[in-house]
């Protein structure tokens, strides 16, 4: 199982994401935003960060770069794709998922642990974890207000679509709650929050059991390998 | 050089928050004359050549597909600039 880690310039979580691929037990290969290939590789995560220091719009030009044209047709033909952050970003501005993201309603940078829920535990990169189940890992952004047009967002709860949703506290304004999306398919998803970290023990979210010791995130990278395998 | 400009606005009813800080600033100096602030972008596009309808068309075509996202913006105006 080889999984991609697309690296574009002001990306900051390729490497965390390849290592959280790892550990899940699967290989990760450096891709780059510049090429138009793929590598072969099985599924495909676009890290988040600062992609062109979020000119234009956050993920807008990242999401027009060479590789994007293949991975938008293998994300089209069932590849599983997982956008993280400025990933997610990209996936909208690619219209791979529906919606925009916009600065924080509060105007300011948020970093916290963050308590999501998932709500659709079907799709390619949720199927470890059980439906309805809450989860900890770590938020940081200072746009990530999702926000769509009333009758997508109708769509979206109407036909399960809501992957993760913020528990607690709504930390950037977030219409619905929406911490993250899927499509219709199951294979690409989107959220703002980072499951890449909250998956070694020593780096995580503190739990009541040990600080730093979470590591819900890992399911995220476990689940898709066993889409591929089975 | 000829120029044609692109002006993009946030969608009126989106909420705004760069804007609605600066608006917040604005009243704490005591301009109390304005209620509201909202923050758009305004391209500048120079063009090789004079500019023509084809190239008028072509600009809005990169307004609305590029440099605005239709979802979450309005492109407000295009024009050659004088």
């Amino acid at each position: 199982m080889r999984i991609g880690v697309i690296t574009f310039p002001g990306s900051l979580d390729d490497r965390d994401a390849q290592r959280a691929i790892s550990l899940a037990g699967a290989e990760p290969v450096a891709l780059w935003h510049g090429e138009h290939d793929l590598h072969g590789v099985d599924a495909i995560v676009l890290p988040g960060g600062f992609s062109y220091g979020d000119y234009l719009r956050c993920g807008a030009i990242a999401s027009h770069s060479p590789i994007m044209a293949e991975v938008i047709d293998a994300a089209n033909k069932g590849l599983p794709v997982l956008g993280i952050c400025n990933g997610f970003q990209m996936l909208v501005e690619a219209h791979l998922l529906p919606g925009g993201l916009i600065r924080n309603d509060h105007g300011k940078f948020v970093r916290r642990d963050q308590v999501i829920r998932v709500e659709n535990n079907t799709t390619a990169w949720t199927t470890d974890f059980s439906a309805g189940e809450e989860i900890v890992i770590p938020l940081k952004n200072g746009e990530g207000g999702y926000i769509a047009s009333d009758e997508t967002l109708k769509q979206l709860e109407g036909d399960g679509l809501v992957a993760f949703r913020y528990m607690g506290v709504n930390p950037n304004g977030s219409l619905n709650d929406i911490a993250g999306l899927t499509n219709a398919r199951g294979n690409v998803v989107g959220l703002m929050p980072h499951p890449e970290h909250a998956v070694e023990a020593g780096f995580g979210p503190n739990t009541d059991f040990r600080m730093r010791s979470g590591v819900d995130g890992l399911k995220v990278f476990t689940s898709v390998l066993e889409g591929v395998l089975s | 050089m000829p120029t044609i400009v692109v002006e993009v606005m946030p969608k009126a009813e989106l909420l705004d928050p760069a804007g609605k800080a600066v608006a917040g600033a604005l009243a704490r100096l005591g301009h109390t004359s304005f209620t509201n602030v909202r923050i758009g972008k305004r391209f500048e596009l120079t063009v090789e050549g004079p500019v023509t309808d084809a190239t008028l068309a072509q600009a809005q075509t990169i307004a609305e597909e590029i440099l605005s996202n239709q979802v979450i913006e309005d492109v407000t105006a295009v024009f050659e600039a004088k």
